[in-house]
């Protein structure tokens, strides 16, 4: 059996592992036939950083995200975690990594998706629990057991022998957060988390991640839910067709960018949420 | 007249041949389910040659008739040194006539899964081997049991043709019947009746596997979302 400690947060820091940095992603280029999705992306991502992506449809945040555990392949330039090349060996020319080392690479790599993607044959302990049978080889009593801290960390042990049918959207994104937590990821990505949600059980899912974020978890997050970039976020990213056309504090990039289509974008957004 | 008294003279043969039907089938069945669900893995691989090899096999399984492939097997077996007995030669026929049926089916249910399932598994990292037992079958089996439950009956119906084999099955025995007897009304309205009856068991079987394997479908219900707000918020 795997020991498993109380909390599901990697470490604040250590003296030697914040050299490097968590995410570097440098030079990243990825197209779909003569479709170019991402261009020359440099992004660095510090430990217990929240980093929020944003920016109009099409922009190419969400297939940013997916390249950095290697769900969505990159062309060109290198994204690390941890020093650690995502998807390829450190041969010149380089080869696509096995599969084995690539599921060693992303079982530190936590990921919560738009549409939850519970598996709904399984309960919500079951589905926290799954995993850490199958990847971490815990056996199932204690795989069980911690499955239950975590869906009491998220607020949901009293659904824990729930189908996902039975839950609602926000329930099944706290599961689906529940889950990844529960691997002891270093780092986690979100996929618009709140975006398949009705907007009554958006404050919910985002609360969840506020107390991730308060726990020092490094967080990487496609959102368009301003509010949460501009109060949780250390860094904001702009992208734009494919580039990042803004950068920095949520400060920086909401308030002082004289990036046109940031201007634009934003204004588009208030008028939207304004009635 | 109707003689129903030669149903229970003959009831020892006919119940011994309806007990071959039911082997022939199920064995068929099971040969046919594991086969067609190894080739429908096989498909998915990223190898093109073996692809066509895997269609082609399943054209020429669908286009042609079930006794064509049966004779060949039987009767064309020998001449390239495979010399098999009637009853193994049907049952490894019917596996084969079956096995590119449900290679189809397996197929369309590979491809329902929602690739979220698969990703949100990848992301965590399960291998591939998980992922298809823990993911992808159980997901499977939601879609594709009201198909499989279908092809399971239509096979109990394809068992008559290893008669001609010789297989002593169901029908061959009342084949024998009506031969001897000439009572060939009755001989019909058995065959009718144990047919029916063995299909009926498949579908009412199928029925219930069905609701178990879907039974965590059940549509969400309206309580709960508000007062686990709460909880989390608390």
């Amino acid at each position: 059996m795997t020991a498993v400690s109380q909390t599901a947060t990697p470490p604040r820091s250590s003296a030697a592992g914040d050299a490097v940095p968590m995410v570097s992603i440098r030079g990243v280029g990825k197209s779909f036939g003569t479709n170019e999705v991402l261009r020359d992306i440099d992004l660095t991502v510090n430990r217990s950083e929240v980093v929020c992506l944003i920016g109009p449809s099409g922009s190419g945040k969400s297939t940013l995200l997916r390249c950095i555990n290697f769900l969505e392949v990159y062309d060109r330039g290198e994204i690390r975690i941890e020093g650690k090349l995502v998807g390829y060996t450190e041969d010149a020319p380089r080869r696509r990594l096995s599969n084995r080392d690539l599921r060693d690479l992303r079982r530190n790599v936590g990921m919560v998706f738009q549409q939850f993607n519970l598996w709904p044959h399984m309960t919500a302990l079951e589905n926290v629990a799954e995993a850490l049978v199958q990847v971490r080889g815990m056996d199932k009593a204690a795989a069980a057991a911690h499955a239950r801290r975590m869906l009491d960390r998220v607020g949901l042990a009293a659904k824990a022998d729930s189908y996902p049918a039975r839950l609602s959207g926000g329930q099944q994104q706290r599961v689906a957060i529940a889950r990844v937590i529960a691997m002891e990821p270093h780092l986690m990505l979100f996929d618009e988390p709140t975006s398949a949600l009705d907007p009554e059980l958006v404050g919910e899912v985002l609360q969840v991640m506020r107390d991730l974020a308060a726990d020092g978890m490094t967080m990487v997050v496609v959102t368009h839910e301003m509010g949460f970039a501009a109060n949780v976020a250390d860094k904001v990213a702009f992208l734009d067709r494919g580039r990042i056309a803004a950068f920095g504090t949520p400060r920086e990039v909401f308030h002082g960018s004289m990036e046109p289509r940031v201007q634009q974008f934003l204004q588009t957004y208030h008028e939207r949420n304004s009635f | 007249m109707l003689d129903l008294a030669l149903l229970v003279q003959y009831g020892p043969a006919l119940l011994r041949g309806f007990g071959v039907t039911i082997l022939c089938w199920g064995a068929g069945c099971l040969i046919g389910m594991v086969l067609g669900f190894v080739l429908m893995l096989l498909r998915q691989l990223p190898v093109k040659p073996l692809r066509w090899i895997i269609r082609a096999y399943i054209e020429v399984i669908r286009g042609t008739p079930f006794l064509i492939q049966l004779f060949l097997l039987y009767s064309g077996g020998p001449s390239i040194g495979l010399r098999l007995e009637a009853t193994t030669a049907g049952i490894l026929g019917l596996g084969l006539y079956g096995s590119a049926y449900f290679a189809e089916i397996f197929r369309a249910g590979y491809q329902a899964v929602p690739k979220g399932q698969v990703e949100a598994a990848l992301s965590l990292g399960m291998s591939y081997g998980s992922i298809l037992r823990r993911v992808i079958v159980p997901a499977m089996l939601v879609s594709t049991i009201p198909a499989i439950v279908n092809m399971m009956a239509i096979l109990t119906k394809e068992t008559v043709v290893l008669s001609i084999i010789t297989v002593p099955e169901l029908m061959y025995e009342m084949q024998t019947m009506a031969a001897e007897t000439f009572a060939t009304f009755e001989t019909i309205l058995g065959m009718a009746l144990f047919y029916w009856l063995l299909v009926e068991v498949v579908s009412r079987l199928g029925r219930r596997l069905e609701a178990r394997v879907t039974r965590f479908l059940t549509h969400a219900s309206p309580q709960g979302s508000s007062t686990e707000t709460a909880t989390a918020r608390a």
